[in-house]
């Protein structure tokens, strides 16, 4: 058997996994990558508008800090997060962005003096002060207080993505491409890496390592309709789930992006909007206002893909023979504009529906974006379960979004987790538990297992077809585990779910062979993904609330008394059809913004029994500290220096700070 | 195409096989009812769904931003993810990208190249010592931002080596894509090399010198990146530093 050591295995090639094995290179451990495609092509590079992190820079920027961009982050979140983890991610962005621009990340720059803005629909005059010029900018993005969200154009993550990539070729990190984790070895509770199949020869081999970080990114390829990449099925989740013992957390938060072209699902950023960019219905009529008076088109994602479904359920969309859509206006921004700042935009628009956004509107509906639910890990990405196992980015859940991410903090917590795991990593490889003790037998059977479950699929003589099966899922979790969720809906959801799942053990396939065969992967990644797709309706069945992005029709208000915990799913036995739910209550009294209204969206929520002594709290310790310095406040209220790794420790400078 | 029409029945002749097998690659044709907006991305993926399994292609964004999918389609390169079928005739011939490592079909191994050039021309930012991260950014000027993203923008799909007619002759040519890099770090002022250090990495005939001013490069790129203007730009540079 093949074995490949090193001392520290990351799966998953994206911003979140480069950055935590150029991190732990760095500290003078071996590293080793894999990844499903060239690291450069991985879905980080689909992140358009940009990355958020509080510099605070510019006429719109100024005030900014992390308290503003933590208060974003938690009601972004709908108090779903974990407020350690979110005051973790603000502190560090800052970090990650100067990082990033000493790597090479040409950043769009502040042009002192006056400049025309699009605000509300409106052209209006701003002035940048002179001490910025030069300085990172930042566009405003939904549900930010301030213009906060740093970019490159609407290549950003293009950009960050190759930054990041040039420095693990730099530290001359290996990534073993077109490589798939198939399993994790484990024993014990301790991981010791994975068995890993070669999709161009078929070979497996096991890559074994004192650490193991999973970096794969989302699932939302389990939906019919998404903005994901193909590559975005989750298998670096599921093959966690099945180990049993590490449980995925919050699955059913799913989020669906208010802009994707009409009908092909491709995103356009959410730079359109926090640029200036509008939201038009069949008539033409500007609507969001209608609805959200506050927010507008710039309330936070759930909240504008409910309402923009609501709005073409009330019969206001463009009819078409492939179904509804509306309308996103950028022509006010102009053409100079949308050649500078959103161009990808444009060119998605010449070549997926020969139109010029300058001059005509976009038809966008909502569609699948992004999963918030991943592995379930603690602070610093730990994985809860299993020694040895760490998650980041877009697979993890820390859990920095909760039930509702903000535009601008995934492409970023890519990068901060790859920061705050990278140094996890090499903490434990340096502990006294980073040794690895192994047995060749357990490492042969792991290989052996999953040998015969391929064999079993190429040889199978089954009578079921993978592809069907994956589309018969993707079209139930579209049509069922949507934006707006019933109960009924579920349940139907879920028993389909199961069915297939049991159908998906008698695949047959037409190309009996191991190497270079696509029919294969689709056989036995739909096993898996059918694994995730039933956390995400089951979880959606059993949660009897709306929070976030999970909307239920019959239970239509948010339920901090009931449900202001986080789901976890698990997988005991491999033959179980259904995950194992079990729940883990957030601590109220602990909690620095205890529950309250969005600022957007409804204000019905239900309180939780400790909410209102954790709001009086709050408020005398604020009273008492009326005056003092704001990072005393904040380390009174809810201390989190001790989560923070050592290098990224110390403020953040900004302009106007005094010396 | 109207609703009322009558769909196009599409002929896709698709270059098969793998290195390992016995026979040499050929041709095979596969038919498919053209989709209003139907793209290569949706008809290839159609094909392999419903008539040939095996089927080997890469795609991974679908929306011309990742790279994966360049092919050589009706004799160009170019991605395929972005190309409308409603653009090529009835019959559309695809085949694999020259140049690549082959890996079986329409897939190659642009990855393994991609590495390899970015490992012989550095393709990072050479600075001394560790970012600074709490203090604040040095500033740069917004034009020049700019620019350096104008460059930055190749998504390394590697259509212009195909299209290159030294690169079919001269194994270790770096590519307009090689030259563009260094054109990209060249004009960064947070890379410390000197055009004696980049002379030394392109300054011969795998380099800037190597290239014919064909330009097959500067016509099939996607992004539309100033190739040809870079290419000149850098040989002139080059030639100066040459004659140091």
């Amino acid at each position: 058997m093949q074995i490949i050591y090193s001392d520290v295995l990351v799966i998953g090639g994206g911003l979140a996994g480069l950055r935590a094995a150029v991190g732990t290179r760095r500290r003078g451990h071996e590293v080793i990558i894999l990844s499903l495609v060239p690291p450069k092509r991985s879905h980080s590079a689909a992140a358009q508008g940009g990355m958020q992190a509080s510099l605070g820079h510019g006429a719109k920027g100024a005030g900014d800090n992390e308290d503003v961009h933590f208060e974003d982050t938690v009601r972004g979140s709908d108090w779903g997060c974990d407020q350690e983890v979110a005051r973790l991610f603000v502190h560090t962005a800052p970090q990650a962005v100067r990082e990033l621009a000493a790597w090479g990340v040409p950043w769009n720059r502040i042009q002192a003096g006056p400049r025309e803005v699009v605000v509300d629909g409106r052209r209006v005059r701003i002035n940048e002060p002179d001490d910025a010029h030069g300085m990172i900018a930042a566009r405003d993005f939904g549900g930010t207080k301030k213009w906060r969200t740093c970019y490159v154009s609407d290549g950003t993550g293009h950009a960050m993505l190759y930054a990041m990539s040039d420095q693990a070729v730099a530290a001359s990190i290996p990534v073993h491409e077109r490589m798939e984790a198939l399993a994790l070895i484990h024993e014990n509770g301790r991981c010791h890496g994975a068995v890993v199949r070669n999709l161009v020869s078929g070979e497996l081999s096991a890559y074994l390592a004192r650490a193991t970080c999973i970096a794969t990114g989302g699932f939302g390829r389990i939906y019919q309709i998404s903005s994901n990449a193909v590559i975005n099925e989750g298998i670096g989740a599921a093959i966690a789930l099945e180990t049993g013992l590490v449980s995925l957390g919050n699955m059913e938060a799913v989020q669906f992006h208010p802009t994707t072209i009409f009908p092909a699902g491709i995103l356009v950023t959410e730079g359109c909007r926090g640029d200036g960019g509008l939201l038009r219905d069949a008539a033409g009529h500007r609507f969001m206002p209608d609805y959200e008076p506050e927010k507008k088109e710039l309330a936070s994602r759930d909240v504008v893909s409910r309402r923009m479904t609501q709005h073409m359920r009330a019969g206001h969309g463009v009819k078409t023979r492939f179904g509804d859509h509306l309308w996103l206006d950028i022509t006010l921004l102009g053409a100079a504009h949308i050649d500078a700042k959103l161009r990808e935009v444009k060119e998605i628009c010449q070549h997926f529906l020969g139109i010029d956004p300058a001059r005509d509107f976009i038809p966008v509906r909502p569609a699948q974006h992004y999963s918030m639910g991943g592995i379930r890990t603690d602070a610093h990405g730990h994985a809860r379960g299993l020694r040895g196992l760490f998650a980041c980015g877009e697979a993890a859940c820390w859990d920095l979004h909760g039930f509702n991410r903000l535009g601008g903090n995934s492409v970023a917590e890519t990068v901060v987790a790859g920061m705050i795991v990278g140094e996890t990593m090499a903490d434990f490889v340096e502990s006294g538990e980073g040794d690895l003790q192994v047995s060749t037998a357990v490492v042969r059977e792991a290989l052996a297992q999953e040998e015969a479950h391929l064999a079993g699929l190429v040889e199978g003589r089954g009578e079921e077809d993978a592809s069907a099966l994956m589309a018969a899922m993707q079209t139930i979790m579209t049509e069922k585990v949507a934006i707006f969720r019933r109960g009924d809906l579920l349940e139907s959801a879920v028993e389909e779910l199961r069915s297939l799942l049991i159908r998906s053990r008698q695949i047959s396939l037409r190309t009996r062979r191991h190497a270079g065969n696509p029919e294969l992967v689709t056989a036995y990644r739909v096993q898996k993904m059918l694994k995730l797709a039933l956390c995400v309706a089951y979880g959606a069945l059993e949660r009897t609330e709306s929070r976030g992005a999970h909307y239920r029709e019959d239970f239509p208000r948010r339920d901090d008394a009931q449900w202001l915990k986080r789901t976890l799913a698990t997988w005991p036995r491999a033959d179980d059809t259904l995950p194992t739910l079990s729940y883990e209550a957030l601590d109220v009294s602990r909690m620095e913004l205890p529950p309250g209204w969005r600022g957007y969206g409804a204000r019905d929520a239900i309180d939780h029994p400790d909410t209102s002594a954790r709001v009086a709290e709050v408020a005398a310790l604020r009273d008492r500290l009326a005056g003092v310095d704001r990072h005393a406040i904040q380390s009174a209220l809810m201390p989190f220096s001790h989560l923070v790794p050592p290098p990224f420790r110390g403020r953040n400078a900004r302009l106007g700070d005094q010396p | 195409m109207t609703a009322n029409a009558t769909p196009r029945r599409l002929e896709l002749r698709i270059l098969r096989g793998t290195p390992m097998a016995p026979s040499p690659p050929q041709f095979e044709s596969y038919f498919v009812e053209e989709a209003e907006g139907m793209t290569l991305f949706l008809a290839l993926n159609e094909i392999r769904s419903q008539q040939a399994p095996s089927l080997q292609f890469d795609f991974v964004c679908r929306a011309g931003i990742c790279g994966s999918c360049g092919m050589v389609i009706d004799g160009r390169p170019g991605l395929a993810c972005r190309t409308l079928t409603r653009d090529h005739g009835s019959v559309i011939t695809l085949a694999p990208l020259p140049v690549f490592e082959w890996l079986g079909d329409l897939s190659v191994n642009t990855g393994k190249w991609m590495r390899g050039m970015a490992e012989r021309l550095e393709t990072w930012i050479h600075t001394t010592g560790d970012p600074d991260r709490l203090s604040l950014e040095a500033p740069m000027e917004p034009a020049e931002a700019e620019a350096i993203y104008e460059l930055d923008r190749c998504i390394e799909c590697g259509c212009c080596v195909a299209g290159c007619g030294t690169a079919r002759m001269r194994e270790d040519f770096v590519g307009a894509i090689g030259l563009n890099k260094i054109a990209r770090f060249r004009l960064d002022p947070r890379d410390e090399r000197s055009d004696e250090d980049f002379f030394a990495l392109i300054g011969d005939d795998d380099g800037v010198f190597g290239c014919m001013t064909l330009l097959g490069c500067h016509d099939v790129c996607p992004k539309g990146l100033p190739l040809q203007t870079q290419i000149a730009f850098l040989r002139r540079k080059m030639a100066a530093q040459a004659l140091k």
